[in-house]
């Protein structure tokens, strides 16, 4: 057990490095940007002098080494910065910090990503081992070909047919996902199922498939051949002969699917009028508002390193050959 | 032991049982109309080379053909009802309770991801013929009965934590263990150490005859089939060939081909001396990462002789291999050839140093390009080492393929359309076509059968003698470094245990693993294992 403790926190400590070394890769690159917040606010007609003037009050005029280890020692704390937007030439500043901005939003993008979890990774397993079960039936292939289909139409069409289908012609949702902080959760679910039922249409398709081919492709192992000559039911066979040997392929997929839950759902969001970060991160690149960029970017890192660190840490439990080794 | 061989005593009868399988876009006869009779207690050995068919035919016995196989005639009798013509569902009820297998490679036959007394006990409790609790008590039982180290717990393992012999013995268990009325053992000894397969045949043999449990054992090693069966089928392109009880098969066999894989091992070769050392380790030690793996080993080789470095899995001979071809440098020690040291490492070395030391492989599947022609792949050397190209190339390719007995015809085939005996005198042609002093054989037989071994031992001795080349030959088999060597090293652990003229070697007195090592070596007489059990305890 020990070994595991150990490996385990090897991996996080590559996850802070990894972080660590994103987050350069999130600084310079916007730092590569062309154009100018100060000029973006100000206007082409504004003079030089007001622009120097506007860029030292934000901090822009200091060295990009500077604002980067001045960024990252926030950031470590909690502290993503203060936005940009609220400010302009006047000198008046309504502007908010970052945390605050984000906050709220990353809590509706988490609770659209859970639900959709909640619904798509039970449907995408029990699809996963029925059809390796009935492999090349009707059933086998009438699913993959739903599923095949769903992953193929783009997301916002997929949300439109939902919104023709169970708001307009049957009213059952609604077609707008408004919520704010003081939704309750009941309302909160019923406002967010067309969003999470796209989705879930978007992501069952990737691991529905996943999971029968990884299954599947221990069918042919001798053990499970061995296991059929003791008396096994097919059942019996991909249930605790082939699944527990399966796991790690899987949880790299449901991994790689539920961070897309969080960081690329920004059509479905636009679809739905839903704020989630996925909208609050495309309206602060147009405004070039650089804190809020940053600070979004950063929390899609983290959410991938997270989930993979889990997937493999999944990988590592159920492979008996880490867990318990000689 | 004597039989009760009355009708009424017949548990497993198999007629006229014809099975085809699905290949190349057709379907193949594998069985062509066999017939089986077995009695309640007895052992039937079923004996062949690769493509006879006995696999399948033993997964037969059980109803159980294999995906892309299928029965299409003949009736599988067992204790009167024919599992022909049983659904799966109702076969199943057999399987893991009156009738169990145990499987060639038990590393690859037992689930990793579950416990060993799990697996062993998991039919037996499925079956519902003992609880949980009962049936792991038998299983214990079972495992002291098959000697395997500390029964108590060793169940509570997995599979990777235990060695390859002990996974074979618990996979004995797990047969044994819904106590059944047939067991069909597949080569179960095929892939362990010679000296892990006494105990595992001391044990199966004991176990099977106190249950009086009947069964099928499948080998295609005939020495180890005699100390097993009481009787022997011969099976060849899925037809029966001949069948009689063990001694008169042993003794007295009537057909042409069971005299022939009787008398395979008849190859002598007589050694000569010589005192020219065209290669030699000197005082080597080598490791993988941390894990040292050889220790001051020193090995010469005469100049036109054959060493054969013998010993089981995990004595090093492979990575002695490794470290003179250069794929390892060793940590200490070096490489001398004709007198002078070699660069530890591949990539120092020269085009000339590595032109006169060859290699060939046990997988010749797998050593060859599966996209390349016969003359991409001997014509590759002949280019890099002698410059030929063109029709030079060709004509020498031709030559070349004469010396291994294939004519021009082969020239333009793929690998794939050769058989395992011709892939391997392939790679031997192309070890041949850098005009090597030196080729170190790397269990270069140990993938074929019997008869395709002798031809190709029978080959390398006669370029020996014509081209004076050096040969290097590690091996796990006996027999067959009695058949080619002059000299002979006993690898184990690292270490070299023994080394000299094989006269010197193979004569008494041994240090002790040597003396091991030949004493496991399996004897075409039925009572040999009863003999050497019963020396040892």
């Amino acid at each position: 057990m020990h070994s595991i403790v150990k490996t385990i926190l090897e991996r996080l400590g590559l996850g802070v490095l990894t972080l660590f070394a994103v987050s350069i890769i999130i600084f310079s690159a916007i730092e590569m940007l062309p154009g100018d917040f100060g000029e973006a606010i100000l206007g082409q007609r504004a003079t030089p002098e007001t622009v120097a003037a506007f860029r030292r009050q934000l901090g822009l005029d200091q060295h990009p080494f500077v604002r980067y280890i001045q960024w990252v020692l926030g950031a470590i704390q909690g502290d993503l910065g203060t936005s940009f937007s609220g400010r302009n030439a006047s000198g008046v500043d309504r502007s908010r910090e970052v945390v605050g901005l984000i906050a709220p939003r990353l809590w509706n993008t988490m609770f659209l990503a859970s639900m959709t979890a909640i619904i798509a990774v039970p449907i995408s397993l029990a699809l996963g081992i029925t059809t390796a079960l009935f492999r090349n039936s009707v059933f086998d292939r009438s699913v993959n070909t739903a599923t095949l289909t769903t992953i193929s139409f783009p997301e916002f069409f997929v949300a439109y047919i939902l919104i023709l289908l169970m708001a307009s012609l049957y009213p059952v949702f609604p077609s707008l996902a408004n919520v704010d902080a003081d939704t309750l959760i009941g309302e909160r679910v019923y406002r967010t199922a067309l969003p999470a039922l796209t989705l879930t249409l978007v992501i069952v398709a990737h691991m529905m498939r996943m999971t029968r081919a990884a299954i599947i492709n221990l069918l042919a192992s001798p053990y499970i051949q061995m296991a059929r000559l003791s008396g096994a039911s097919q059942l019996e066979i991909i249930i605790k002969h082939a699944l527990p040997n399966a796991w790690a392929p899987i949880a790299t997929v449901i991994a790689f699917n539920l961070a897309y839950l969080v960081v690329g759902v920004v059509v479905v969001e636009v679809v739905f009028v839903y704020p989630g970060i996925g909208q609050l991160m495309v309206d602060a690149v147009r405004t070039r508002d650089i804190p809020v960029v940053q600070g979004c970017a950063l929390i899609f890192a983290v959410t991938y390193i997270l989930l993979n660190l889990i997937a493999d840490i999944i990988g590592i439990i159920t492979n008996p050959r880490l867990l318990h080794p000689k | 032991m004597s039989k009760d061989k009355t009708s009424q005593n017949i548990l497993l009868q198999v007629k006229e049982l014809q099975i085809e399988g699905f290949s190349d876009e057709k379907w193949h006869k594998i069985i062509k109309g066999v017939d089986l009779t077995l009695f309640k207690g007895e052992v039937l050995g079923i004996i062949g080379e690769s493509g006879a068919g006995k696999s399948t035919l033993g997964l037969a016995a059980m109803g159980y053909t294999q995906p892309g196989c299928r029965i299409t005639g003949g009736q599988i009798l067992f204790n009167g009802e024919n599992l022909a013509r049983l659904s799966e569902s109702k076969k199943r009820k057999y399987w893991g309770n009156r009738m169990t297998y145990v499987a060639q490679s038990a590393a690859a036959s037992f689930n990793p991801a579950h416990r060993l007394i799990n697996q062993t006990t998991d039919s037996t409790v499925r079956a519902g013929l003992k609880n949980r609790n009962d049936a792991f008590k038998e299983a214990r039982k079972l495992y002291e009965a098959l000697n395997l180290p500390d029964p108590h717990n060793i169940g509570n393992r997995y599979p990777h934590q235990v060695s390859g012999g002990q996974l074979q013995r618990i996979m004995t268990a797990m047969a044994m263990s819904p106590n059944p009325d047939l067991i069909v053992f597949d080569e179960p000894t095929t892939a362990l150490d010679v000296t892990t397969q006494v105990e595992v045949l001391g044990a199966m043999r004991s176990i099977v005859e106190e249950f009086n449990t009947a069964a099928i054992y499948i080998t295609h090693d005939l020495s180890v089939v005699a100390q097993m069966a009481d009787r022997i089928k011969v099976l060849r392109y899925g037809e029966q060939v001949e069948e009689a009880e063990t001694r008169v098969m042993l003794e007295s066999p009537k057909e042409e081909y069971t005299k022939s894989l009787w008398s395979v091992r008849s190859l002598q070769k007589k050694e000569e001396v010589e005192e020219d050392i065209v290669l030699e380790m000197k005082s080597i030690s080598a490791a993988y990462g941390a894990a040292r793996v050889l220790f001051d080993v020193g090995i010469k080789l005469p100049r036109g002789r054959t060493v054969a470095v013998v010993g089981e899995s995990g004595s090093g001979k492979s990575t002695a291999a490794r470290v003179i071809t250069g794929l390892l440098p060793p940590s200490e020690g070096s490489v001398m050839f004709s007198g002078e040291s070699l660069p530890a490492e591949l990539k120092n070395r020269t085009r000339e140093q590595l032109q006169k030391i060859q290699m060939i492989y046990q997988m010749a599947d797998v050593a060859m390009n599966p996209r390349q022609t016969v003359r991409e792949i001997i014509g590759r050397p002949l280019e890099f080492y002698l410059g030929m190209k063109g029709e030079l190339n060709r004509s020498r390719t031709i030559e070349l393929l004469e010396l291994i007995d294939l004519d021009e015809s082969f020239i333009d085939r793929l690998p794939s359309e050769l058989s395992g005996g011709q892939k391997q005198r392939i790679c031997i042609a192309r070890a041949l076509a850098a005009n090597p002093e030196v080729i170190i054989c790397d269990e270069v037989t140990s993938a074929l059968d019997q008869i395709v071994q002798e031809g190709i031992l029978q080959l390398l001795m006669r370029l020996q003698k014509e081209f004076q080349i050096s040969y290097l030959f590690i091996t796990h088999d006996i027999s067959t470094v009695k058949a080619i060597s002059d000299q002979v090293v006993v690898m184990s652990e690292g270490k070299v245990v023994e080394q000299g003229l094989k006269s010197i070697v193979f004569s008494p007195p041994h240090p002790d693993y040597t003396q091991l090592l030949l004493s496991s070596v399996p004897e075409m007489d039925p009572d040999w294992l009863t003999n050497i059990l019963k020396k040892r305890s």
